[in-house]
Parts: C-alpha cells; sequence; structure tokens
C-alpha cells in the first residue's frame, strides 16, 4: 500500500467491516461450502494415498511414502500403452463426431415449418433421457449375433451376420456411435440457442448480395455461432480422458477387452475390485492431470488464435 | 450455379436452388429423426411380440404374435419393484437437497459485493476440474459410515458446479439489482432479499435445476456400484444392470446338471422369455422419462440457454 494519503481507516480493515456486514451472505454460502469440503477437498488432499503404500489397518495417513513407486509401476506395466491407446481412440474419435450436433443445428434451423422443426427438436432429445444401463442393453441385445435385430437386418440385406459385441475392433465404433445417436439432439440445444441471435438484417443482406442458402450458411450463421462452437470444444477438450467411462465399464466383455480397457475402468478394476487402493489412485490421478493439463492448453490456444477462452 | 437475378419474383418466391437446397435438407432430417427412434420403436414391438419370432428376426417393422407375458414376468419380480421404490426415493429425497445446496450458494455467489469472492469463486470451480479420484472419494465415503446406508445415493453428487453456475447466471442476468436496492432501502436484510424477493422470481430457474438433477439421479448407476452392495438399498438402474447384462434373473438358467429333456426345452423356452422380458424392461424403466420429458423440455432447453451465457 503507498502512503500517499493516510486513510483513518485502513483499506483491509474497511473491507473486513464490509464483509462482516454480509455475513447472511456467507450463511446462504455455508452449506454448499461444508459440503463441497468434506466430499471434494478431503477426497482431493486424499490424493496423497497415490505416493504412499496404503495399508487398511494404517489408514491413508499413517501409511508410508513410497514417492513416484506407483507411477512407475503403472507406467512400466505391459498394457500400459493399450489402455493409452484405447483411451485416445475413443476420445479423438469422439472428438470428431463434434460437428454433427452443429451441422443438425444447423440444418434445422434452415427449415420453415415451424410445426416440422419442433418436432424434431423434441423427437431428437429422447434418446438423452435413456439411462447408460438402458442403452449398453440395448446396443448388446440389438448386436447379438443370432437373435439380434441389426443383424437380423444385416443377413436379410444379404451380408453376413457378426459377433460385434465380442470383436474387439468393433469397439470403438459401439462406442462412438451409440454415443451420437444419444446426444446428437440434446447437443444441438446450445448451438439452435445461439442460431437464434443471429442477425436477420445480416442475411437479408447477404440474399441481396446474391448468397444462395448454402452460403447464408457457411458465411453468417456459421461465423455468427462460432464462439460457442469453440467454448464447446474447450470444455470437451477439459475431459479428453475422462470420457464415457460409464458405458465403456458396461459395454466390455473379456472378448473386447483389448479395445475396451481404457484407464478409468483400469483404475476401477484394480481399486475397488482388486483392493489396490494406492496403484488405482495414482492411475487416477495421472488422469486428472492430464485432464486439466489439456485444458489448459487448448484453451491457451484458443485464446491467441481466437480470442475466446474459459478464463 | 447461375447468376440470381434479382427481380421482384425472385426476392419473394424461392430460387430452384433454395429448392433443391429444401428437399435435401428436409430429406435428411426426416431420415436422421427415422433412425434415431427407430431403437425405441423396435424395442416397443419387441417387448409385445413372441419372443421367438423375436428371435428368428421376424419381428423388424412390424410386432409379430402379440403377447404381454414378458410384461407379467417383469411385474412378477420383485427386486424390480423394489429398485423402482428406492430410485424414486433417491430422485426426489436427493433432489431436494441439491437444491438446498444450490440454489443459495448460487444467490450468493452472484452477487458482485460478495466478500471474498474471488476466493469463493475458486474455491468453486478447482473441484469441477480437479477431483479425488475413486479411491480417495470411497475412502472418505468409508470414513463417514455411509457404506451401504439408504443415505449415501443421496448425500453423493449433492452439489453439481455447473447447475450452480447457471443458477448464479439467472440471478446475475434476470433479477435487477434495483429490486434488491429499493428492498435494502426499506429495512430488508440480505436473508430477506434471498426468501422473499429472489426465491420467489426464481422458480423457472428452480425448475430447469431441479429436473436437471432428478433425471441424473434417474439415471445413475455408477455411485450405486462403488456404495451400494445391499439389494435393499439398490436403485432400479442397478437392478437392470444385473437383469439385463449380467443375465441374472429367476428365468435366465435352470440347474445344467440332470438335465432331462423335457428340462432343456423348458432352458431353452426360459431363455427366449427372458429375452423378451429384457425389452419390456427396457420399456418400463425409460417410460417415466420419456412420458414426462415432452412437456417439461422447454425448462431444459432454457437451462442450457442460461448457462450458455457467459457470467
Amino acid at each position: 500500500m503507498t502512503n500517499k494519503v493516510a486513510h483513518y481507516n485502513n483499506p483491509l480493515k474497511k473491507r473486513f467491516l464490509r464483509g462482516l456486514s454480509r455475513w447472511q451472505l456467507l450463511v446462504l454460502l455455508a452449506p454448499a461450502l461444508i459440503y463441497i469440503f468434506i466430499f471434494n477437498y478431503i477426497p482431493i488432499y486424499g490424493v496423497q494415498i497415490a505416493f504412499r503404500n496404503y495399508k487398511t489397518n494404517k489408514g491413508i495417513w499413517g501409511s508410508d511414502w513410497v514417492g513416484l513407486k506407483h507411477f512407475i509401476k503403472f507406467f512400466s506395466l505391459p498394457t500400459f500403452w493399450t489402455m493409452l491407446q484405447n483411451t485416445l481412440t475413443i476420445t479423438l474419435y469422439n472428438l470428431a463426431m463434434f460437428p454433427l450436433p452443429v451441422i443438425f443445428a444447423l440444418m434445422l434451423n434452415e427449415v420453415d415449418h415451424m410445426k416440422f422443426k419442433k418436432t424434431v427438436q423434441m423427437l431428437s432429445y429422447a434418446p438423452h433421457f435413456i439411462s447408460t444401463v438402458v442403452l449398453c442393453s440395448m446396443v448388446t441385445l440389438f448386436l447379438h449375433e443370432d437373435k439380434g435385430v441389426f443383424n437380423a437386418i444385416i443377413a436379410a440385406l444379404g451380408g453376413t451376420r457378426q459377433p460385434f459385441m465380442e470383436q474387439a475392433s468393433a469397439f470403438p465404433h459401439i462406442m462412438v456411435i451409440s454415443g451420437v445417436w444419444q446426444e446428437l439432439g440434446w447437443g444441438a440445444i446450445i448451438y439452435f440457442a445461439a442460431l437464434s441471435g443471429v442477425s436477420p438484417e445480416l442475411i437479408e443482406a447477404a440474399k441481396i448480395d446474391g448468397a444462395n442458402r448454402l452460403q447464408i450458411v457457411t458465411h453468417v450463421n456459421i461465423p455468427t455461432i462460432l464462439p460457442t462452437i469453440i467454448i464447446m470444444l474447450i470444455m470437451r477438450c477439459g475431459r479428453l480422458l475422462s470420457l464415457g467411462f460409464e458405458k465403456v465399464y458396461l459395454l466390455q466383455n473379456p472378448l473386447n477387452m483389448d479395445a475396451s480397457q481404457i484407464i478409468s475402468t483400469y483404475t476401477y478394476e484394480i481399486g475397488l475390485r482388486g483392493g489396490q487402493f494406492s496403484l488405482s489412485s495414482a492411475v487416477g490421478l495421472f488422469n486428472n492431470v492430464v485432464n486439466v493439463i489439456a485444458l489448459v492448453i487448448v484453451n491457451a490456444i484458443s485464446k491467441k488464435v481466437t480470442e475466446t477462452s474459459l478464463w | 450455379m447461375t447468376t440470381v437475378v434479382m427481380n421482384k419474383r425472385n426476392a419473394i418466391k424461392k430460387t430452384r436452388s433454395d429448392r433443391i437446397f429444401d428437399i435435401v435438407n428436409y430429406g435428411l432430417l426426416i431420415i436422421i429423426t427415422l433412425v434415431m427412434l427407430y431403437p425405441l420403436y423396435f424395442t416397443v414391438i419387441a417387448s409385445i411380440s413372441d419372443p421367438y419370432e423375436v428371435s428368428m428376426g421376424n419381428v423388424v417393422l412390424l410386432p409379430a404374435g402379440f403377447t404381454l407375458e414378458a410384461y407379467q414376468n417383469v411385474i412378477e419380480e420383485e427386486r424390480i419393484w423394489i429398485g423402482y421404490r428406492n430410485s424414486f426415493y433417491y430422485m426426489i429425497v436427493g433432489t431436494i437437497f441439491n437444491l438446498v445446496l444450490t440454489i443459495p450458494c448460487g444467490y450468493a455467489w452472484a452477487k458482485k459485493d460478495l466478500p471474498l469472492r474471488k476466493f469463493f469463486t475458486w474455491y468453486l470451480l478447482i473441484p469441477m476440474y480437479f477431483t479425488g479420484g475413486m479411491i480417495p472419494t470411497y475412502l472418505q465415503i468409508k470414513d463417514l459410515g455411509l457404506l451401504n446406508t439408504p443415505w449415501v445415493l443421496v448425500l453423493v453428487g449433492g452439489i453439481s458446479i455447473y447447475n450452480t453456475i447457471i443458477t448464479r447466471s439467472f440471478f446475475q442476468n434476470s433479477i435487477p439489482e434495483e429490486i434488491y436496492e429499493s428492498a435494502r432501502i426499506d429495512g430488508a436484510n440480505d436473508f430477506r432479499c434471498f426468501f422473499s424477493i429472489a426465491l420467489p422470481l426464481a422458480k423457472p430457474i428452480i425448475a430447469v435445476i431441479a429436473l436437471y438433477y432428478a433425471v441424473a439421479h434417474w439415471n445413475a448407476y455408477f455411485n450405486a456400484l462403488l456404495y451400494v452392495s445391499k439389494t435393499d438399498y439398490q436403485p432400479l438402474q442397478l437392478v437392470l444392470r444385473s437383469i439385463l447384462l449380467l443375465n441374472e434373473g429367476a428365468l435366465a438358467n435352470l440347474d445344467m446338471e440332470n438335465a432331462d429333456i423335457d428340462m432343456i426345452l423348458e432352458m431353452t423356452r426360459r431363455a427366449y422369455v427372458a429375452q423378451a422380458m429384457k425389452y419390456a424392461l427396457i420399456f418400463i424403466a425409460s417410460a417415466p422419462l420419456l412420458a414426462i420429458y415432452p412437456f417439461v423440455q422447454k425448462h431444459f432447453v432454457k437451462g442450457v440457454m442460461i448457462g450458455s451465457v457467459k457470467g
């Protein structure tokens, strides 16, 4: 603080008194703060289990420190690269589907018939409300080699029936396509909203300049919703390695394990089912750190290139 | 494309390229919608068809050999009803708990003059990107003595920061600050401002947030898998998982030892019925949300739109 003007009240004290007068706001905030402390921050503090050798009788705080032992063990696992590759394959494949909801929203935006538009929009949300368990059951039932309707259709069209659920090569496709089915309409909502902000004057001007429909979409509509698209993309990247764990876990079976064992399912398998708490936490921490780094990098790039960023 | 001649007719009537655009656009949207609805439609017709016909692939567009046997079997499975009851309880009580944490927190967070606002913002945002991970969280739940209790699924996931941000945006952007100021002049304190002014005006956002939480509770299975092994407390999704994906169920298998020809026939029949039962079960489990969502979808959409306004 500069001493140019000697105030009777120092600013810190003033701030403190003003804060005190708003104590009721803090009371309103308190339940959430306490909850988050107990259910989020204590586990975050407990992450140190990854650097200790956890023994049930000693607890997290009493177990011996072992440094990076568990991380080294994880990285030197023969299956480490396979898991990393599987995780990245599914993630990047998923990321490649990112434009689909945007395209869907742009297409629907071009429909003049209000009733048609509203109906399609509403129906497209339906799969979003299906639970993960039900979705995975449907996938398993439909793709069954002898009894599944998907194979029945393939057979009717002259193809050969395939045991899709038991093929490692089919696994990424199953994951991603079922995901597109479930989230296409729902993911488009935010773009519908953004498209309602396109200025009618701009479209009119483009029409007068002789632009056709497709040109209006690419030169007026897309640039208008670009900031929204970028924000959504950044947020997607922040979850780079944590996509669809629940679904992968439900869809995996011993026969497709080569493609379906990903880092987060491995965490569960060795942790709660295998009892290797420290190793599992190390794997989880690695996953989390990679996510945070990815988010920060993508955000920084976006800030430089497009001047749109999360923070 | 040929150059568009700008005369009066063209300005009002659509050009040929516009008409082609329309036809392609409508055509694609209709196809997308049909493909999207087919899995749901198939589930319904398969659940009311003769299981043998379904397995033979004779049910593709229309039901065959109408029967409600599958539904009778589902109704007779007691644990499905226990699951239904539990899920209802988790959904209702859990959502109320979520709202108690989220709404006041969003209100206080929205205040520009909240003391230590910057600190609280970081405090709330960090857990969104960085978590303790599965094992430290599990150990914390265990230390709190919550494993296998009816409360654990109410308490875990008590507050979603994303939903809190939506709530904050609503309070920031939809209620003018002047209302509070004039109330303040009349002597209202922060509690009064929140309970008597903000809450009644916040009904739309409370509806949105409640719906988000309720759907999440109804569809969740993973927390139950981690923390609830007692069948009495298991939610519907976990029961579904054991019947649909792990094939556990009264109808699934008979004792293979000492099987004579009658038993083998009976077993085959049961395998078919079990298959049909799965479709019926999928329908029964998803029906509540699929029946409700068209009526409340405008709230969901509103939530996405409020959330998209950067706070």
